[in-house]
């Protein structure tokens, strides 16, 4: 099994401790009223960077559920500048520029695993090598979309790794009202597909199961079912108190495994990571965000953007509409 | 140029529509459930897995939801996919997919992703078949922005209209009328033929009142139309041959022309795409109605079983009395 070395560990702790720090910075903004509902990373960074930096970025497809965007930093700056404007909840936040092979975030649960299948299905009948992997939650894993979508990948054995990052809770609904299932990679079995759970706060283990799902997928072998098994250190998003309903001791224990406090430890003890390190990591992610927000707010709005991009020209009566609406901006203006 | 035409059913012009778009673009792959070996439940793509090959044309599981799920990501791979719905009362299996992926995606993501899908499902009532085979959902899915929505009436227009549809870049529901699938045959050109989304069709021209209507109740409403000539009402029918786009020229041509206006669908009358039309009417050329205009619908209850089935569905005799109380004031 291949295992990150030094330098991708180095690089992947660099990227867990930016998704922490940003994660903190984006909550301080929707408390100020900045930004809108954001779902928080805290707890997720070692499932979602490890997985991440087992993929090849020239040729692999991530689609996200919609906690992932501060951990796919490995994907280039363009996902954070988006994933800024979609927070401000402006148009451009949902188009994250080709050729990056990132999808914007999708609200519907589970309903980006079919689209992950089709995509990596039509990747193979045209031959082009990559693979397509697609993160979603415990909760998600009871919609039908999983089902269906697992089930047809498991027959046309598309090249797609299914990503279940195990967090424990879907909101206030934790997992044993989710399923009577053993674990969430045991449902692979009905898919006739391979099922692996693996502890989602190392990002070692995450690394090595989704370079082994790559491999599987990349030689024509079909999808794989990763469960990364994590604890929702946070709130569900920004509009949720979990306090009515997470146990304060197993949010202490969970915090114990913080995955970022535990790499930090690990790699210091190496010799791999230092303070030093870790307050600059901190400062450039901080100005990054900053930077991103500042450009996203600057962005400008066209009236125009309400009907542009529903279909590729208006119909008649989206047109009357259209001009009806730049009509009444302008009265309103005058 | 080539102005040879032969008479074929509408699903023997859907078929040959398939066959030749296929050998035109390599780009388009066709999925759903038995289309594959039985070429269909109605054979409407019989032939293609033996011409075009199993990675072209593949029988999916049962699951339409992950059928037009995918269509989404092979879109997003740069195919092309021409999904079949077995029946059109399946797709409520996928409507979170129809309505809240496909038909968002291009708003959604500002154009980062195309979804050029093309939605097939005959519909329809008239013929007996179990629960949920004979749904009209078509005003459903108008409520939803980002689908087009067309429904030939003609196995010309099939063809014209289901070649328009898998060109366009856009995604469409191609919604084909299950009880004229062998009945209605016409003259259908053996060239490449091409029939723009969005315009209505005036297949009978008159003066004193217009039977609007689309697919099979347009066959309907045509033979009333024809009917009621001996009658010396003459009546025009128009078949709007897409409800989004929406011909609102034409429907505004004819009504202000005719001054009275029968609206004719198979699906229930609260919510359904007649009363569009009527709003439709009503913005653009209210002053010009001489009557009120009228509907003629499915009732509002789900589609009945068999034996209730001619209660059901609006027929020649009911179209026929709502022209003749809209000329009662002439």
């Amino acid at each position: 099994m291949p295992k990150p070395n030094d330098k991708q560990l180095q690089m992947i702790l660099e990227d867990m401790v930016v998704a922490r720090t940003q994660a903190g910075r984006l909550w301080n903004l929707q408390r100020q009223g900045q930004i809108g509902t954001i779902a928080p990373i805290d707890g997720h960074e070692a499932a979602i960077v490890g997985a991440v930096h087992a993929l090849e970025t020239e040729s692999d497809w991530v689609l996200p559920q919609y906690r992932e965007p501060l951990g796919l930093r490995k994907y280039g700056p363009e996902v954070l500048d988006t994933f800024m404007l979609y927070n401000l909840g402006h148009p451009a936040g949902g188009h994250i520029p080709a050729p990056i092979k990132v999808a914007p975030s999708q609200i519907s649960l589970a309903a980006s695993i079919p689209h992950a299948v089709g995509l990596a299905w039509g990747m193979s009948l045209k031959d082009e090598p990559g693979v397509v992997l697609v993160f979603f939650g415990d909760g998600a894993s009871s919609e039908g979309d999983f089902y269906e979508a697992g089930n047809l990948a498991g027959v046309i054995k598309a090249p797609v790794i299914f990503l279940c990052i195990n967090n424990q809770w879907a909101i206030s609904t934790p997992t044993h009202l989710q399923t009577a299932a053993d674990s969430f990679s045991s449902k692979s079995e009905a898919f006739g597909i391979p099922g692996i759970t693996v502890d989602g706060n190392n990002p070692s283990t995450v690394y090595e199961a989704v370079s082994d799902a790559r491999n599987r997928a990349m030689t024509g072998k079909g999808p794989t079912l990763i469960e990364a098994t994590v604890y929702r250190l946070g709130a569900h998003t920004t509009a949720d108190d979990p306090t009515r309903y997470v146990p304060s001791e197993d949010l202490s224990a969970a915090q114990e495994n913080d995955p970022v406090h535990t790499l930090i430890k690990d790699l210091k003890n190496r010799n791999l990571w230092s303070d030093a390190k870790q307050k600059e990591v901190e400062t450039v992610a901080l100005e990054r965000m900053d930077d991103a927000f500042e450009k996203a707010k600057n962005t400008p709005l066209s009236i125009n953007s309400l009907m542009d991009h529903c279909f590729v020209s208006d119909t008649p009566r989206q047109a009357r509409q259209r001009a009806f609406l730049i009509d009444s901006m302008e009265k309103i203006n005058e | 140029m080539n102005n040879k035409a032969s008479e074929l059913s509408i699903l023997e012009a859907i078929n040959e529509t398939l066959h030749s778009e296929m050998e035109r673009d390599e780009r388009i792959v066709i999925l759903g459930e038995d289309v594959g070996r039985n070429g269909g439940v109605f054979r409407a793509t019989e032939g293609l897995i033996e011409k075009f090959g199993e990675n072209r044309v593949v029988d999916t599981p049962i699951s339409e939801a992950a059928i037009v799920g995918s269509a989404v990501g092979l879109a997003m791979a740069g195919l092309v996919p021409v999904v079949e719905i077995q029946f059109l009362g399946f797709s409520y299996q996928a409507m979170h997919q129809i309505a809240g992926q496909i038909a968002r995606l291009r708003y959604r993501t500002q154009s980062r992703f195309e979804p050029q899908i093309t939605i097939r499902a005959p519909f329809g009532g008239g013929v007996r078949t179990p629960e949920l085979h004979s749904d009209s959902l078509e005003a459903q899915f108008a409520n939803i922005p980002g689908l087009k929505i067309v429904l030939p009436s003609t196995a010309s227009d099939a063809k014209g209209l289901l070649t328009s549809a898998i060109r366009d870049p856009d995604p469409v529901l191609f919604l084909e009328p299950l009880r004229g699938y062998r009945g209605i045959r016409d003259l259908v050109p053996d060239e490449e033929h091409i029939v723009p989304l969005g315009k209505a069709n005036l297949i009978k021209k008159g003066d004193d009142v217009v039977i609007i209507s689309w697919s099979y109740q347009v066959e309907l409403s045509r033979r009333v139309a024809e009917s009621l000539e001996e009658n010396g009402i003459s009546t025009a029918v128009l078949d709007l041959r897409s409800i989004v786009p929406l011909d609102v020229e034409a429907i505004t041509q004819i009504v202000t022309h005719c001054g009275r206006a029968v609206v004719v669908q198979e699906a229930p009358e609260t919510g359904g795409f007649a009363s569009e039309i009527i709003a439709t009417i009503n913005d653009e050329c209210f002053w010009s109605l001489e009557a009120p205009v009228a509907r003629v619908s499915g009732f509002d209850v789900p589609y009945p079983v068999g034996m209730l089935e001619n209660l059901y569905v609006p027929d020649e005799a009911r179209i026929r009395s709502a022209v003749l109380k809209t000329m009662e004031n002439d």
